[in-house]
């Protein structure tokens, strides 16, 4: 069918524009508009009858004169133009070139709403990256084709940490690097600016795409945004076999764009007003993460969710954690005491590290030293609350020594340098360390042939 | 054929069309990418349509063609072992034909209809005989642990014409032929079709009498199901619900599995497609996969297809049932099915009720799973349908109205708990909000089958569970100096039975199944050091002498050390632990006289 062409509106508010009486358009078209100034919009049908059109206006309806104005519906879904050029350059939600350079020209085009991967299609993710972060490696591993998200909040050093994880995340025995497809949303200026700088000192810039839609920027395009960045992951990771990592932030401001869409359509609110589908529509985007089978390369994705009010059950991040493979929430007390990462262990967890750890891919010992990690700070965070209330002169003795653990477990395998880039076998090394303060006979989560090998007899028992 | 309707509107999944003289509940295909969709609700000659794939470029004006028929399953050999998405196709055949991503409009049968099938016929059947629904008209080896019962359709009665002799038959082929009052003879094949939403009829209801065994401890011993009850996971996520999920899918008792992947994620699927083929069935012996089949529709494809994938799944089980099997149904998440339903409401602008649900979840999800249960089949034999469904709660909270209803309507309820799951204590299953009014049924065939005190000693070990938190608050008000010697011995054996019986890791290749007798041993092992522990402290034996006993730490690694086959060990250990109590006993009363 051929493009259509209107001259007028019926009515516009809220970033929705409506046409009455243009029969025939397709759903989900793709549709540009002139306004009365001459600047150019584009939209998206959201509904379509014969009666009346319903258009999302990406750039918003501020300012435009409903009796002097363009719509074409362009007869063609989002797409974005793909070729191996697109490393290296700042897009805009839609793909369109952001850093004064020409538009990618290509005959490869793709819908950026991508297809759903067929579930048999996907390979499990088992090969071990390593962050040379203890707080990720030692207990929340990551491994390739996985999303695990950083859960944070405002002022909490989330850009640092995605930005260490981008840095450091290496296979071991491997030299292949990742290439980054960056996805800015609602951020400002001065966050999406620190990554660009960051990349650009460790040189990295030319294998990284970047798509930005800031805080100033309208809010509507992120709804677009990380399916045009997914879109382009794609194309990366299974027709060049490249290995790539994605970092999306801050999926906050996606959501809150999507609430405010679906507030004026009028669709039918839940929890916090977020509409019923907010998980559908993140899944759509989360669940294209992975590996496919036959295929080399590989999507990592570390979108970051920043928690409204610190709440770990508000819809964004609980939706979240509903869908991707774990989660490494950070924690405003660990950073108030200026401990960096301020990785808050108990809630954080990684779905995928069990077939990635252990014998062959990281040490034999790992996945029981991560779950006694886990089960003793837990113990040790119970003390820490009773001493705060009885005072830790009348603790028994082995509270005391789960006191000295919780200390020496943030202090010393918590804590790192921005910069610190440590092994899996010095993560290890630290955790037996600690470990070996506590009595063998607690020590139920390891094995006694671990504790023969690992645990320092001379400092414990 | 010919379109006898024309779209007006598209709603993101939901059409309206012109659609006169259709009947609520068919199916239909759209416009010239043959959609696939349902006609869910009529107003004039408008229909709505729910479309289980995506609209997108979609436009009105489009055509509309009726199929005729309503959702429907595909039923006979060839099941098992498959993964189909909502609308039964199956997943495999999808990417042989059109590779790594679904495709829209693609039309491809479910059953492989080619491949032959050794039929054997039943012999009790002769030319002539009436014939109900339901009734057996022979057998097909249709895995080497699972016979295939080829029955009636339910929906038919007449007389046999004709029944196939023994031979090779592939799914186009003739078995039976059945001469109708009403419609005249009718062709009976190896696979026949039945509507999804409605419930496959049974000669009769029976009560469950024996526990659907899971091989995890907390689960049997402390919150039991029946063979043909219907159980609740609820829990926050990362709390363990797939997990728990994924081991009764494993280690069950029941012939068949049928797993429900709805609206999560596509590597848990893998997951299960790429280890099930590896493990053997613990009662077969064969490969897991012979027994399993999937159902998959995970989060990011269409969300109207999750609605279809639950009733997909049970009447996928019904019929197995039928066929005297005992069928269990794990569906991971009904929530995310009960969000479909709510999405479709939304759009059709019903009124909302709670959090945006429409009045009729409460009657949906019992209805649902009003479908569970062991039944006298109409063939005469004994099969059961148990299902089993995982909720996720927004933000952990489960007096949101999914879990809050199906609470009301299942029988046993495993609430996972979050400080649990934190805490790495798996599987984190509370002892405090979960419950199963299966108990008293399951005692009967525990202490036939295992030990008459079965229910005795899982009652002290819950008590002890339940003093120790009584006793945690005042600990944590004024610490644990403030404890009798008898609360502290109680304190100290609540963690035992916690850390030596409730946790278990499904990752550790010992204790991740656990047979019934070891879990009794292993019950009755910390029950006897917990009383004879108490008797000594009567006798005023300090509790910080018996904590000093090296069996505590023992006992505690007896589940990943001793397996299924090594119970005499576990019954030699608790003589060797008496003893040594004992012993500590006699020097205490000797240092006193
Ligand atoms: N029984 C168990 N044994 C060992 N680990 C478990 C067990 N249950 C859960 N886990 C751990 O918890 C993680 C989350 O479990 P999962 O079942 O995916 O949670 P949910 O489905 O509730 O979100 C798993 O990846 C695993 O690491
Ligand atoms: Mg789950």
């Amino acid at each position: 069918m051929k493009e259509k062409e209107y001259r007028y509106a019926s009515a516009a508010h809220n970033g929705l524009l409506f046409l009455k009486s243009v029969p025939g358009v397709a759903f989900g078209d793709r549709v540009s508009i002139r306004d009365q100034h001459g600047r150019k919009r584009n939209g998206q049908v959201i509904l379509s009858s014969n009666e009346l059109v319903m258009v999302q206006i990406l750039e918003g309806t501020d300012d435009v004169n409903l009796e002097d104005i363009w719509v074409r519906f362009l007869e063609e879904p989002f797409e974005m133009p793909l070729s191996p050029d697109v490393l290296g350059r700042v897009f805009n939600g839609i793909g369109e070139p952001r850093d004064d350079r020409p538009p990618i020209v290509s005959r490869l085009r793709r819908n950026v709403n991508g297809q759903p991967l067929n579930p048999i299609a996907r390979a499990y993710p088992r090969e071990f990256i390593q962050t040379g972060i203890s707080a990720i490696d030692g207990l929340n591993s990551l491994v390739r084709g996985q999303k695990l998200p950083i859960f944070s909040g405002s002022g909490l050093p989330h850009n640092k940490l995605a930005a260490q994880i981008v840095r450091q995340s290496k296979l071991l025995g491997e030299e292949s690097r990742f290439v980054v497809v960056f996805a800015a949303m609602g951020v400002s200026y001065a966050d999406a600016q620190f990554f660009r700088e960051d990349f650009e000192s460790n040189g990295v810039l030319g294998n990284v795409v970047m798509f930005t839609n800031l805080a100033d920027d309208p809010p509507i395009e992120r709804l677009i945004l990380p399916r045009t960045a997914m879109t382009v992951a794609e194309y990366l990771a299974f027709d060049l076999d490249l290995h790539v990592l994605v970092v999306l932030t801050d999926m906050t401001y996606y959501a809150e764009a999507l609430r405010e869409v679906a507030t004026a359509k009028g669709d039918v609110p839940t929890r916090k007003g977020y509409p019923g589908y907010l998980y559908s529509d993140l899944a759509e985007i989360y669940e294209r993460a992975g590996r496919v089978r036959e295929r080399h390369g590989s999507i990592t994705m570390v979108p970051v969710v920043s928690m409204p009010s610190d709440d770990i059950t508000h819809p964004i991040p609980d939706l979240t954690g509903y869908i991707t493979e774990g989660q490494i929430v950070l924690s405003r007390e660990l950073n108030n005491q200026d401990l960096y990462p301020p990785v808050n262990i108990p809630p954080s967890l990684s779905r995928l590290m069990k077939d990635g750890i252990g014998k062959d891919d990281t040490r034999e010992d790992h996945p029981r030293v991560a779950n006694q990690l886990y089960a003793a700070y837990a113990k040790a965070l119970e003390v820490r609350n009773l001493a705060s209330i009885i005072g830790p002169d009348e603790l028994p003795d082995l509270d005391r020594k789960y006191l000295k653990f919780a200390d020496g477990f943030e202090q010393r395998f918590l804590a790192q340098g921005m910069d610190e880039d440590r092994s899996i076998i010095q993560t290890l090394n630290i955790a037996w360390d600690l470990l070996s303060g506590l009595p063998r006979d607690v020590l139920s989560r390891v094995t006694e042939a671990d504790l023969a090998r690992y645990h320092h007899w001379n400092s414990g028992t | 054929m010919t379109d006898r309707g024309t779209i007006i509107e598209i709603n993101g999944p939901l059409v309206r069309a012109r659609l006169p003289g259709i009947a609520s509940g068919e199916q239909v295909r759209l416009g010239e990418m043959a959609l696939t969709g349902e006609v869910i609700g009529l107003d004039g000659d408008r229909a709505l349509i729910q479309v289980y794939e995506s609209t997108e470029m979609l436009r009105p004006g489009e055509g509309v063609t009726p199929l005729g028929y309503p959702l429907s399953v595909e039923l006979g050999p060839g099941l098992l072992g498959g993964i189909f998405d909502g609308i039964q196709r199956p997943l495999k055949n999808l990417r042989d034909q059109a590779g790594d991503h679904i495709p829209r409009g693609l039309d491809v049968p479910v059953l492989d209809r080619d491949k032959l099938w050794s039929f054997t016929p039943n012999p009790e059947l002769k030319a002539g005989q009436e014939i109900r629904g339901g009734i057996l008209l022979g057998k097909v080896q249709e895995t080497a642990s699972i016979e295939h019962r080829i029955l009636a359709p339910p929906d038919i009665s007449g007389e046999l014409v004709e029944l196939a002799g023994a031979g090779d038959y592939n799914l186009r082929q003739v078995i039976a032929r059945i001469h109708t009052p009403l419609n005249g003879i009718r062709e009976l094949k190896l696979f026949h079709r039945w509507p999804v939403r409605i419930p496959r009829p049974y000669a009769r209801r029976h009560e469950g009498v024996a526990p659907l065994l899971t091989g995890q401890r907390i689960l049997d011993t402390f919150f039991p199901l029946l063979k043909g009850g219907k159980g609740a996971i609820p829990g926050p996520f990362g709390a363990g619900k797939t997990m728990l999920q994924q081991q009764i899918a494993r280690w069950t008792n029941a012939d068949i599995v049928i797993y429900v992947g709805c609206g999560e994620r596509g590597n848990e699927l893998v997951d299960i497609l790429e280890s099930f083929p590896q493990l053997t069935d613990p009662y077969s012996g064969r490969s897991l996969m012979e027994r399993t089949l999937l159902v998959a529709n995970t989060s990011n494809m269409p969300v109207v297809a999750r609605e279809a994938s639950i009733y997909l799944g049970v009447t996928l089980a019904e019929y197995f049932r039928d066929q005297g099997h005992d069928v269990v149904m794990l569906a991971d998440s009904t929530s995310r099915w009960a969000e479909a339903l709510r999405e479709v409401a939304g759009r059709l602008g019903q009124m909302p009720v709670e959090e945006g649900y429409p009045a009729y979840l409460a009657s949906r999800l019992a209805s649902f799973y009003e479908r569970a249960g062991r039944v006298k089949t109409l063939s005469g034999e004994s099969g059961s349908v148990s299902l089993i469904g995982a909720v996720s709660p927004p933000g952990g909270d489960f007096s949101e109205p999914v879990t809050n209803h199906t609470k009301d309507i299942i029988q046993t309820f495993w609430a996972l708990s979050k400080p649990l799951a934190d805490a790495r204590h798996y599987p984190s299953v509370s002892w405090i909000e979960s419950f199963s009014d299966a108990v008293e049924a399951a005692a009967k065939w525990w202490s036939k089958e295992v030990d008459p005190n079965w229910q005795e000693k899982r009652i002290l070990a819950l008590n002890l569970l339940s003093a120790a938190e009584e006793l945690a608050r005042i600990i944590n008000l004024v610490g644990a100096e403030a404890l009798s010697p008898q609360q502290r011995w109680t304190v100290e054996m609540a963690t035992l039975v916690r850390e030596g019986l409730l946790q278990q890791n499904a990752l550790d290749d010992v204790d991740s199944y656990c047979s019934p007798q070891k879990q009794f041993a292993l019950l009755d092992l910390i029950i006897g050091l917990y009383q004879q522990g108490q008797e000594l402290v009567k006798a005023n034996v300090p509790v910080s002498a018996l904590l000093a006993l090296p069996l505590l730490s023992r006992t505690r690694r007896c589940k990943n050390l001793y397996g299924n086959d090594q119970l005499e060990e576990l019954t030699a250990l608790g003589r060797e632990f008496q003893e040594e109590l004992e012993k500590l006993h006699r020097k205490y009363e000797e240092q006193k006289a």
